[in-house]
């Protein structure tokens, strides 16, 4: 590509390299706020909670290998499945999507340079890290959460877990909130504001409805467990009674809180995996999605409806019909826009010439496993059904086919699709399709048979059962297939570790993309793209046309945008060119307002107040400082492309 | 054991056998003691039935999805739909036809069956139509058995007669707990500060095994209890006896077994009603040698399981509530013999 550049666009760019360069070496890691080294150490580290997650569930199944196991003690076993639970969901799943993909993906998809708010994205990254810590400190000295992922008072009151397990869990909980939801606002504001110009909703990929709806859907459930867990300490440190039923509490108020938050989890977990999935089907399929618009819709839909049907996990606790039955009636109705997904991503690929390539694979894998997961959760739905399976086998079943088939499989996908982009090289085929169905066999061994389990009466959270249950046969089967679970998943780790060195070279768009990400080189640069680009199709790299002019654009220099450290933003519907906003340099604040958070939660943990009071100066101090400076800004020169320029081009 | 079939049962087996003989053939395992597809009353057999048909759907829609990716598979080459080519059109309808219409119907449908039909059998039964009321508590990790109206209290055995609704009130001690027994009925939570209510009724004499399904803490896997469901004249013979005071120790070995009980600390936590033994933390023990297990189904109720269990309860069950005395050997003896002969 810069090859064939005029001399003053050869100028332009050099500009921009060296506007837009970070700090080298470990310093420029700790100070960045370039979106793509942020979604790096989100990948990374979300990659080593994978595995220890993964070793938690490696160790319950060898416990569950056959009846009466002493592998594990009781206390351990809870302290696993605690944080097997919360390792996936807050240190893995949202995380990857929405700190990983999401962050190295929506910018250069949209055609912006950076995210909207680079600080605050590192800062996100920050506290997700210092959460991730801060949880495993509990285990390893032994003190996890210990009452399950939903964490039910009053077993996890003060008075029936007196340790610091379950303030573990509430402050780790609210710390980990923090990052998600400013994470959260950052995708919104950006997918808004940041779109390259011509770039109007009804262009844009459905890989970003999926991260937008996802991302309100954090914004508005995470108030609802970071006042749980808030009340939830204050009970257990302070001795309120918000949930204790002596004084006046309930415990149901917990139960409320929590999935108000729970039943959107869902959702925020699995909608980006249907982004994921929506930007690798047209490329292998060769064809546009069917109905792009009631596509965008249902993912909408999906996270709207989310909010309306929380009690499905509450149909046993005794509450009238009548409330249980609108509950259901929600439930069900959330089906539909999950079935126009699934049969517009299978319309697609039967209407279009697919080349069964790894990525496509894994999300051939998903799409049965979504629905095998989504036919059991229409039967949860049925109330007096749920009333017997309920805190069954059934249910991890259910929930393991529709977050590890469903959301973890799709990653996985985009793992391999998005390879070659963010390396230059391609991953080994061979090996990456090897590793596609031993994962997928795998997961169906490991977690069809619980299914059955679960009808035949097995509840979850148990760390043994006795051999009269019946229930042996199947829990070994279980466990072999985790054991070739995880020998496909390291098979995935092992072909991008390898091919990351070893890998062909592979330049802008080997897979014939249709998003904006493919125009630009692989690795891009840390501008994302010289010239941004117009766009005036939800396909914007099968529109040949505009490519080229892009590209004419730039070899003659007119419209590069190099004035300084800027991106343009437009406006909110038709994405006209607005402004140019010029971006903060990277920083080492982010770093700091984290570590000062970690002591602070550390204070709140150990009762320390007027320590933790002291703290919450200092990081008033920090986030001063962090504004203290003013973002960077170029002198003008009259070689950068100026934005009037830009606004004739992207005018239709 | 069996003697005669519900009317919801005949009418399930009808639909459920050849289900349930696929189940058997492929998988294996189906129908355990604690089998929510081997019901023994109207309630779950329903549920049960609603399970069946619901599986049936779920297969018609999973296959049809599968072979519309197989189709794909083998067309891999072909643009175009079979038949209809590439018309958008077609592509389009066949979404909102799979993805609108036909999931409305079957859910209508489905919630019409289960959620307006089938949940009238399972929702707490009106206190009028009920002719027994049994209490269960739930402890960590035990389960107390009460029958009001009578002395009655015992643990981890609920008696009930047979062809009878009985309400069954569920409540807490302590944590939340939720009682399930799958083959009589569907389960419900004991949350603190709520009276929740299910029914039994079966007719079919046996014994049926139920397991708190709701996290209790370290001992959940181990708080089981059983149902057992006997003729009504049986049933009052058993309650009658249940109802009375712990009989008096028979021999010397007994009668210092009763001492030692009450001096070494068990009188602390159990209860022998009319003796000087009040406690309340522990089962009710009045009649402990009835009962066919301890600690909640984890050990049969043998006097070799009983001496093990009392000289160390942490080695069986760890975590439970029970700690070791220090009792010697002898005296572990002579308290089993005691306990042994409270018939």
């Amino acid at each position: 590509m810069g090859a064939a550049l005029a001399p003053p666009a050869r100028e332009q760019v050099a500009r921009l390299d060296r506007v837009w360069k970070e700090r080298t070496g470990l310093l420029g890691w700790l100070t960045t706020t370039d979106h793509k080294r942020i979604g790096l150490m989100y990948f990374f580290t979300t990659l080593a909670f994978f595995a220890a997650g993964g070793t938690e569930a490696l160790l319950m199944r060898t416990q569950l290998i056959g009846p009466n196991q002493k592998l594990l003690t009781p206390e351990a076993y809870d302290e696993l499945f605690t944080m097997h639970g919360i390792t996936m969901i807050f240190l893995v799943v949202i995380p990857m999507t929405t700190g990983a993909f999401g962050n190295y993906l929506i910018p250069l998809m949209i055609g912006a340079r950076d995210m909207a708010f680079p600080r605050m994205n590192a800062v996100s990254f920050w506290i997700f890290l210092g959460s991730g810590i801060f949880l495993y400190v509990a285990l390893a000295t032994g003190q996890a959460p210990n009452a399950g992922w939903f964490d039910y008072v009053p077993l996890a009151s003060k008075q029936y877990d007196p340790g610091l397990n379950i303030d573990f869990y509430g402050y780790g909980l609210i710390f980990n909130g923090i990052s998600s939801t400013a994470a959260a606002i950052n995708i919104v504001v950006t997918i808004f504001k940041l779109r390259a110009p011509g770039m109007s909703l009804n262009r844009m990929p459905l890989f970003c409805f999926a991260f937008l709806a996802a991302a309100f859907s954090l914004i508005f459930a995470l108030p609802s467990l970071t006042l749980a867990c808030l009340f939830l300490e204050l009970d257990r440190q302070l001795g309120f009674h918000f949930y204790d039923v002596a004084f006046g509490g309930d415990p149901l108020l917990w139960q409320n809180l929590f999935w108000i938050f729970g039943h959107p989890e869902v959702y925020i977990i699995i909608l980006p995996a249907f982004g994921i999935a929506t930007s690798i089907i047209p490329t292998f399929v060769h064809r546009r999605m069917v109905l792009f618009p009631l596509v965008a819709l249902a993912e909408l839909l999906v996270a709207f409806l989310g909010f309306g049907v929380w009690v499905h996990h509450m149909f046993a606790v005794g509450l009238a019909t009548e409330v249980t039955i609108y509950f259901a009636a929600a439930s069900m109705i959330i089906v539909i826009p999950s079935a126009i997904q699934i049969f517009s991503w299978i319309t697609t690929i039967l209407t279009g010439t697919p080349e069964f390539k790894t990525p496509l694979l894994w999300i051939i894998g998903f799409i049965v496993f979504f629905i095998a997961g989504g036919l059991s959760g229409i039967t949860l739905a049925a109330i007096p059904f749920d009333q017997q399976v309920n805190a069954s086998y059934y249910v991890v079943a259910h929930f393991h086919f529709v977050i590890f088939g469903g959301a973890v499989f799709p990653i996985l996908g985009g793992m391999y699709y998005w390879f070659p982009k963010v390396t230059g090289r391609m991953y080994h085929e061979r090996v990456g399709q090897l590793s596609f169905w031993l994962s997928f066999v795998g997961t169906w061994v490991t977690f069809f048979p619980m299914h059955i389990v679960g009808i035949d009466g097995m509840p979850r959270r148990i760390y043994t059962y006795v051999a009269s249950t019946g229930w042996g046969a199947l829990n070994a089967l279980e466990s072999i297939g985790a054991y070739v679970l995880a020998a496909g998943l390291l098979l995935v780790i092992v072909n991008l570790a390898v091919s990351l060195f070893k890998g062909e070279r592979v330049g802008a768009d080997p897979w014939e993309g249709d998003t904006l990400e493919w125009s630009t080189s692989s690795p891009p640069p840390p501008y994302n793209y010289a010239v941004i680009p117009t766009v005036t199709s939800a396909y914007p790299m099968w529109d040949e046309r505009d490519r080229r002019r892009d590209r004419a654009r730039l070899e003659g220099g007119q419209g590069v945008l190099a004035r300084g450290h800027e991106t343009p933003a437009s406006t909110v519907q038709d994405a006209h060119l607005d402004e140019v906003l010029g971006m903060p340099p990277y920083s080492m604040w982010p770093l700091v307002v984290g570590l000062v958070l970690f002591v602070g939660f550390v204070m709140l943990l150990l009762a320390h107040y007027l320590i933790a009071a002291g703290v919450g100066g200092m990081l008033a101090a920090a986030l001063l400082a962090w504004h203290a400076r003013q973002p960077e800004q170029a002198p003008l020169d009259p070689a950068g492309g100026s934005p009037p320029a830009l606004t004739q081009e992207a005018a239709p | 054991m069996r003697r005669r079939a519900g009317p919801g049962r005949r009418r399930l087996r009808s639909v459920a056998l050849p289900a349930l003989l696929l189940c058997a053939a492929g998988l294996g395992g189906c129908g355990g003691g604690q089998s929510i597809v081997a019901p023994r009353s109207h309630q779950t057999s329903l549920i049960a039935l609603l399970w069946w048909w619901m599986l049936g759907a779920s297969v018609v829609v999973f296959a049809g999805a599968v072979v519309l990716l197989a189709i794909a598979w083998f067309r891999r080459r072909t643009p175009g739909l079979p038949l209809f080519g590439r018309r958008e059109e077609v592509a389009g309808g066949m979404v909102i036809g799979f993805g609108i219409v036909i999931p409305l119907v079957v859910l209508v449908a489905l919630f019409a069956a289960s959620d307006l039909y089938v949940i009238r059998f399972s929702e707490a039964p009106a206190a009028s139509s009920t002719s027994l009321t049994v209490d269960v508590i739930g402890h960590q990790w035990w389960w107390e058995v009460r029958y009001p109206g009578t002395e009655a209290v015992t643990a981890n055995e609920v008696h009930i007669p047979v062809d009878t609704r009985v309400n069954v009130v569920a409540t807490t001690a302590d944590v939340i707990h939720s009682l399930w027994v799958p083959r009589l009925a569907r389960k419900i939570d004991m949350i603190p500060g709520r009276e929740n209510r299910i029914l039994f009724d079966t007719p079919d004499a046996g014994t049926y095994v139920g397991q708190c399904s709701e996290f209790c803490g370290l001992q959940h896997a181990h708080m089981r209890m059983t149902v057992v469901a006997e003729a009504p004249s049986a049933f009052h013979a058993w309650l009658t006896n249940m109802a009375r005071p712990a009989r008096a120790p028979a021999t010397a070995e007994q009668r210092e077994g009763e001492l030692l009980f009450m001096g070494r600390g068990c009188a602390g936590c159990h209860q022998l009603r009319g003796t000087e033994a009040r406690g309340k933390i522990g089962p009710d023990l009045t009649h402990l040698a009835t009962r066919k297990t301890l600690a909640a189904l984890t050990i049969p109720n043998t006097p070799a399981e009983l001496s093990a269990w009392i000289r160390d309860p942490q080695a069986i069950k760890p975590g439970n509530h029970m700690p070791d005395l220090g009792l010697s050997g002898a005296e572990v003896a002579k308290i089993a013999s005691f306990l042994e002969a409270l018939h």
